[in-house]
C-alpha cells in the first residue's frame, strides 16, 4: 500500500486530532484536581462530588514518571518494562481469542445461512449464550480444561482465558455473516447457477466477498469484546502475566503508590488502540480496490 | 440444428396454493442453432419464466424441453449456457478481467488459459485497456458490455438474455445493439433475448415472440427477414418499419391495457 499526499495529510489530521483529545482530557483531570475538594463530599445525601487528593487522582505527570522507576522497590525493572511486557502478553492472547471468534463465528455463520433450520434452532441458543455473565463462565471452563485431556492435549491457563475471549468475540461475527452470506443479490445466484457452481464455489467466490461490507463493522465490535473478554478472564481465573491481573495486583498498591494502577491501565489502553489499528489495516486490505460508498 | 426445443411447456407457481399463476401454458417453440430470437410482451406474460426455464433456473410444471438434444438440467450442467440480466452485476471486488474469468473459475481453467480467454473477450467488446478497472470505475453501458463478455468467455452454445440494455439510455443501447450483433455472428452463439421493446426486438431478431399474459402463452411468431447485416440502413429500411407494426400489432391483439403499456415503452 503506498500513501497519497491525501493519505499522509488524514494521518497527520487523526493524530492532531488525538494528541488535543487526550489533552483536553488530561486538562480537566488536573483542573478539576487544582479547584476540587480534598476530600469527596455529599450532596443531599450523595456522595458525588469525588475527592481531588493526590491519593484519588494522581497527577498526570506522576503517573508517567512512575512508568520510568522500578516496579517493587529495590527491583531492577522498571514498571514501563512490566507493563510492556504484560501488555504484549494480553495481546498475544487476545489476538488468538479473536482469530478463534472469528473462525468460530463464521463457521456458525456458513452453517446457519446454508440450513435454515440450523438458524432457527441455533440463533437463541446464541443470544442466550452472550447474557451469561463471563465471571460465572469462568471458573466452570477453568475446572473443564483442567480435567479433560482430549488426546492427551493439556490447555493452559492462557488457552482458557482465549477461550472466554472468544466467547464473547465470536458473536457479532456469527451475527454479521449470517446475514451478509444471505444477502446476496438474486442475479448473482442466477449467474452461478447458470454456470453450475456448487454451493461451495458460490460461498468461496460470491457469498463470502459479498458480505465483507457486513462483516467489517462486526470484525471492530469482535475485536473489542475479544480485548475485554480476556481480560477479565484474566482476572477471574487468576492468569498471571496478562495486563489485567497487573491492573488488579497494582490496584491493591493502591494506598501507598497512587499513580501505579494507572500504568497498567494506560498499558490496557494502548491493548486496545493496536487491536484497532490492527483492524483498520484489516479492513483497508479487504476494501482498497471496493468503491467508496460500500467500503464503509 | 435445433438448439432448443420446447413441447407444450407449462409453468404454474403456487399450483395449489390460493395465488396459483398460470405462468405458462402448453408453449411450443424451437430455436434453431445459431438463431436470435426475441421474447416480447406485456409485464406477467411469462417472458421470463420461459427464459429461466429454458436456462433451468425454473423447472417445469409439465412438458417437454431439451438443449442442445439434452434436458436443459444436464445442459446447464455441461456449462452449456452464459446469462446476462438487466443489471449487469459486476462483482465489485473483482477486477473486470476477474469478473470475465469467473465463469472460467468455475470450470477449473487455469489461470494463464483464462487470462488469456479474458483478454480475448475484452477485445471482443472492444475494451481491451480496462482489464484492470474496478467495475465502479465503468459506465453503465461498458459494464454490461463486460456482462456480455462474462457470460461469452466460456464459449457458451447458448446465450440467455434478460433485457440487458434496459438500463441503458437509447444512444448507449443502439450502439450495444450492434455490438451485440457482430458478437453473435461472430461466436455463432444462438441467443434467446427478452426486451420490453419493439425496435430493440424487430433490429436484432431472427424471429420475435409475442406472448400474452392471463395465462402466460405465444400469440404470434413474427420472422424479421431482415437477413444477417444489420446496420443503419436496416433502422430505415421499409422491411424494418413492416416488422415493427406486424410485432405492434400483434401486441395490440392482447388486451387494451396491455398493448398500451407496450406502446408506451418502446417511444
Amino acid at each position: 500500500m503506498t500513501l497519497s499526499p491525501t493519505a499522509l495529510r488524514q494521518g497527520a489530521r487523526k493524530t492532531i486530532m488525538f494528541v488535543i483529545a487526550f489533552g483536553l482530557v488530561a486538562g480537566a483531570w488536573e483542573g478539576y484536581k487544582a479547584i476540587g475538594p480534598e476530600r469527596s463530599s455529599k450532596v443531599f445525601g450523595w456522595k458525588i462530588i469525588p475527592s481531588a487528593s493526590d491519593q484519588a487522582m494522581p497527577h498526570i505527570g506522576s503517573m508517567f514518571s512512575r512508568l520510568a522507576k522500578p516496579e517493587v522497590r529495590g527491583n531492577g525493572t522498571t514498571i514501563f518494562h512490566a507493563v510492556a511486557l504484560a501488555t504484549w502478553y494480553s495481546f498475544r492472547v487476545a489476538l488468538f481469542a479473536l482469530v478463534l471468534g472469528v473462525i468460530v463465528g463464521l463457521l456458525l455463520g456458513v452453517v446457519m445461512a446454508r440450513f435454515r433450520i440450523t438458524e432457527r434452532a441455533l440463533m437463541p441458543y446464541l443470544i442466550v449464550s452472550q447474557t451469561i455473565p463471563l465471571i460465572a463462565l469462568a471458573p466452570v471452563l477453568v475446572s473443564w480444561s483442567g480435567r479433560l485431556k482430549p488426546f492427551g492435549f493439556q490447555f493452559e491457563k492462557w488457552m482458557t482465558a482465549a477461550m472466554l475471549g472468544s466467547f464473547l468475540a465470536f458473536f457479532p461475527i456469527a451475527v454479521a455473516s449470517v446475514r451478509g452470506l444471505k444477502a446476496v443479490k438474486p442475479e448473482s445466484l442466477e449467474l452461478l447457477d447458470s454456470c453450475a457452481a456448487s454451493w461451495w464455489q458460490g460461498l468461496i467466490k460470491v457469498r463470502l466477498p459479498s458480505s465483507v461490507p457486513m462483516l467489517l463493522p462486526a470484525l471492530k465490535l469482535s475485536a473489542a469484546n475479544a480485548v475485554i473478554g480476556v481480560l477479565v478472564s484474566e482476572i477471574s481465573i487468576g492468569l498471571k502475566f496478562g495486563i489485567g491481573r497487573l491492573i488488579l495486583s497494582y490496584s491493591q498498591d493502591g494506598s501507598s503508590d497512587p499513580a501505579k494502577v494507572y500504568t497498567a491501565i494506560f498499558g490496557a489502553a494502548v491493548l486496545g488502540l493496536v487491536m484497532a489499528g490492527l483492524v483498520v489495516v484489516i479492513e483497508r486490505t479487504l476494501t482498497r480496490n471496493r468503491p467508496k460508498e460500500t467500503a464503509r | 440444428m435445433t438448439a432448443v426445443e420446447i413441447r407444450s411447456l407449462s409453468k404454474i407457481f403456487n399450483a395449489d396454493g390460493a395465488n396459483r399463476v398460470e405462468a405458462l401454458v402448453d408453449v411450443n417453440l424451437d430455436v434453431a442453432a445459431g438463431e436470435f430470437i426475441s421474447l416480447i410482451g406485456p409485464s406477467g406474460c411469462g417472458k421470463s419464466t420461459l427464459l429461466r426455464l429454458v436456462g433451468d433456473l425454473l423447472t417445469p410444471t409439465s412438458g417437454e424441453l431439451t438443449v442442445n438434444g439434452k434436458s436443459a438440467h444436464q445442459a446447464r450442467m455441461d456449462q452449456d449456457y452464459g446469462m446476462a440480466f438487466q443489471q449487469a452485476g459486476l462483482f465489485e471486488w473483482r477486477n473486470v478481467q476477474k469478473n470475465i474469468e469467473l465463469p472460467l473459475e468455475l470450470k477449473g481453467w487455469d489461470k494463464s488459459k483464462r487470462a488469456a480467454r479474458a483478454q480475448e473477450m475484452l477485445e471482443l467488446v472492444k475494451l481491451p485497456e480496462f482489464a484492470r478497472h474496478m467495475p465502479w470505475q465503468l459506465s453503465g453501458g461498458m459494464q454490461q458490455r463486460i456482462a456480455i463478455a462474462r457470460a461469452l468467455a466460456a464459449h457458451p452454445r447458448l446465450l440467455l438474455m434478460d433485457e440487458p440494455f434496459g438500463a441503458l439510455d437509447e444512444m448507449t443501447r443502439e450502439h450495444m445493439q450492434d455490438e451485440l450483433l457482430r458478437i453473435c455472428a461472430e461466436t455463432a452463439t444462438t441467443v434467446v433475448f427478452v426486451t420490453h421493446s419493439i425496435p430493440e426486438a424487430v433490429y436484432l431478431s431472427d424471429r420475435v415472440v409475442v406472448m400474452s399474459p392471463r395465462p402466460g402463452r405465444i400469440t404470434k411468431i413474427v420472422e424479421t427477414g431482415l437477413g444477417k447485416v444489420r446496420n443503419e440502413e436496416t433502422r430505415r429500411s421499409d422491411t424494418f418499419h413492416h416488422r415493427v407494426i406486424d410485432v405492434r400489432e400483434a401486441l395490440r391483439g392482447l388486451h387494451d391495457d396491455d398493448a398500451r403499456l407496450i406502446g408506451r415503452e418502446d417511444r
